[in-house]
């Protein structure tokens, strides 16, 4: 394992340095005393894990292709931006625009999310991209979303009175699926979006998925099974396919 | 670094620091927060606030002032003269930053405002209305003359820098205050110039921004009615006018203030309790043209607390930290953990619900 110790160090000076641990071939790497330093992981390939100690700062795994990120505190806005393959795991909090236009890969994050998450993401068969949240979120969430899966889990609880999900959630909607574990209030989902209940295809999905998230923070899939969910999805796939076809 | 230095990446950077219980504390930590964020500014302009600075001087009005060249301060102190009682008149503290090799003549006055001027009495003035009309001569009647600081016990300091330098240039860490805020710029639609550096003052009120005011034009003919002249020449003039028109001139308090600013979409507002309803409506029918549009984020500092709000869709980043008396706002969570490393709660602020932070007591 390689330990870079980041304090103090600018940005371009760190992701230099780590993008040679990867080059080499570096499996594990491990990033002390980061804050706020922009761009860690971008356009990174390869299978190298990179522990981050701190707050990384905007733009984490942007275009990101292959590598594992672990964040052990909050993360800040703009994270996995287009990222195509990969993971990112976040133990804290992030901010906003998560995932955007984000086409493969996995996003989870512990705590709650901001404003503008999944906003334009994309899919095609098996890219697949998905984005895990396990607090709230904040408005807009997966607006215009185009492809993979959103998944929202409020697991602890009633802490304010805010709803898990904000307004304005799915506004634009044309293809992919959120989960929302809890009720959803049709007055805060996007006018192109259906809430129904999940069939069994989609508890089986759910699983999957929330079984590799409850791996990463050493949840119990059980309990967080045990909430009902419901299932937000494009109304229409072409909203606004009549737009000049009067 | 040079101001060209390659810059990828857009949005102003602020920070604010308040202390509750009124402990001063050195401009040192506001730079350092701010500095770290110095990819978020271009270095065409930087700037701080400070509450608590000039206890000596604290009845008094402490006016910095820029000058474009020295006929400009013969004509303002002219005035001043004849309006003001100067207890003291000083070239502003600077120490020479290699990198700012173009800065305007500063200078600082504590004054108070003559009672028995006939100008005053006629239109039975007080003596915040005074300054304020004072202010916008200045800035606007003589031509390289620029007030950019006007309270009692607080000052602004900005110029066309990075953070840093201008934190060094006005020799920051050698004042003590219990509110700071700071701002790096990244101007897109304006100019870059010493006037037009954050923060935006008039009285105790500062202003540091981030963002767009897309309603300027109309926040502008609104404010024009009330006397304000803007001429600053971009949008955040607008802010620090406004709440000084509804907070001291009208009486709102400071939520009611950012309420009315950063008012809840007609949707949200249908669906409160009759009179809550009813107050809401009023409230933006009668302000209907403070409105602020656009995406922002902004620190609003006064005497007596900090506030930190967004605009209603949350286009622009904010968070606020806590520990212990200390309140800490800024535009990067690192910001804030670069002064605080282990705050006691940590959060980001919803759109449009601003974080209200006072003194005590």
């Amino acid at each position: 394992m390689q330990v870079i110790d980041a304090k103090g160090i600018y940005y371009r000076d760190l992701n230099q340095k780590v993008r040679e641990a990867v080059a080499k071939g570096e499996k594990e790497v491990l990033l002390k005393n980061v804050n706020g330093q922009y761009y860690i992981g971008d356009g990174l390939n390869g299978e190298s894990t990179i522990t981050i100690e701190g707050v990384p700062g905007n733009d984490l795994a942007a275009f990101m292709d292959g590598p594992t990120l672990i964040v052990k505190d909050n993360a800040q806005d703009n994270i996995s931006n287009t990222m195509n393959s990969g993971k990112v795991i976040i133990h804290g909090n992030a901010g906003d625009v998560l995932g955007y236009g984000m086409r493969g890969g996995k996003l989870h994050i512990r705590g709650n999310v901001g404003y503008r998450v999944g906003i334009h993401m994309k899919g095609y068969k098996k890219q697949a991209p998905v984005i895990i949240a396990g607090g709230k979120a904040g408005d807009f969430f997966g607006e215009y979303m185009a492809g993979g899966i959103l998944i929202l889990l409020n697991l602890d609880g009633e802490k304010d009175s805010r709803p898990t999900v904000g307004d304005y959630a799915g506004t634009g909607m044309h293809g992919g699926v959120i989960f929302i574990r809890g009720e959803v209030d049709k007055k805060l989902c996007g006018a192109e979006v259906g809430i129904t209940d999940p069939d069994e295809e989609d508890i089986k999905l759910l699983k999957e998925h929330l079984t590799d998230y409850c791996k990463d923070f050493n949840l119990n899939i059980d309990e967080i099974m045990k909430g009902s969910f419901k299932k937000l999805t494009p109304a229409s796939l072409r909203p606004y396919g009549n737009l000049y076809a009067y | 670094m040079s101001h060209n230095f390659h810059k990828d990446i857009s949005g102003c950077g602020l920070a604010g620091i308040i202390n509750k219980d009124g402990k001063r504390i050195s401009g040192s930590s506001i730079s350092k927060s701010l500095c770290l964020m110095n990819d978020r500014g271009n270095g065409l302009g930087a700037g701080y606030a400070a509450y608590g600075i000039y206890p000596e001087y604290k009845e008094l009005y402490a006016f910095h002032i820029m000058y474009d060249e020295p006929a400009c301060q013969r004509d303002t102190e002219e005035y001043l003269k004849k309006n003001y009682r100067i207890e003291k008149k000083e070239p502003m503290p600077t120490a020479p930053v290699e990198s700012i090799t173009i800065s305007p003549m500063i200078w600082r006055y504590f004054v108070k405002p003559l009672s028995e001027k006939a100008e005053r009495d006629a239109a039975d003035l007080r003596d915040d209305d005074f300054v304020v009309r004072t202010v916008m001569k200045i800035n606007s009647e003589i031509g390289g003359a620029y007030v950019f600081s006007s309270g009692k016990n607080m000052g602004a300091f900005k110029g066309v820098g990075m953070p840093g330098e201008i934190a060094r240039f006005f020799r920051i860490e050698e004042y003590e205050g219990y509110i700071w805020t700071g701002h790096t710029r990244f101007p897109t639609n304006t100019p870059g110039w010493w006037g037009g550096a954050h923060p935006f003052t008039l009285l105790d009120w500062s202003i540091v921004h981030n963002g767009e005011i897309s309603s300027y034009g109309i926040n502008k003919r609104y404010l024009e009615m009330y006397g304000y002249k803007l001429t600053l020449l971009t949008d955040t003039e607008v802010v620090t006018y406004l709440f000084d028109l509804l907070v001291r001139k009208h009486g709102l308090d400071v939520l009611t203030a950012c309420t009315a600013l950063a008012s809840p979409f007609w949707k949200n507002i249908d669906d409160l309790q009759e009179d809550e309803k009813n107050a809401m409506t009023a409230l933006r029918m009668v302000y209907a043209s403070a409105l602020m549009n656009g995406p922002f984020s902004i620190l609003f500092g006064h005497s007596k607390g900090l506030v930190g709000f967004n605009d209603r869709i949350k286009l622009r980043p904010l968070v606020a930290a806590t520990k212990g008396k200390t309140v800490y706002m800024a535009s990067e969570e690192s910001a804030i953990r670069e002064i605080c490393p282990s705050p006691e709660k940590i959060w980001a602020p919803r759109a449009g619900e601003p974080v209200i932070a006072e003194l005590e007591g």
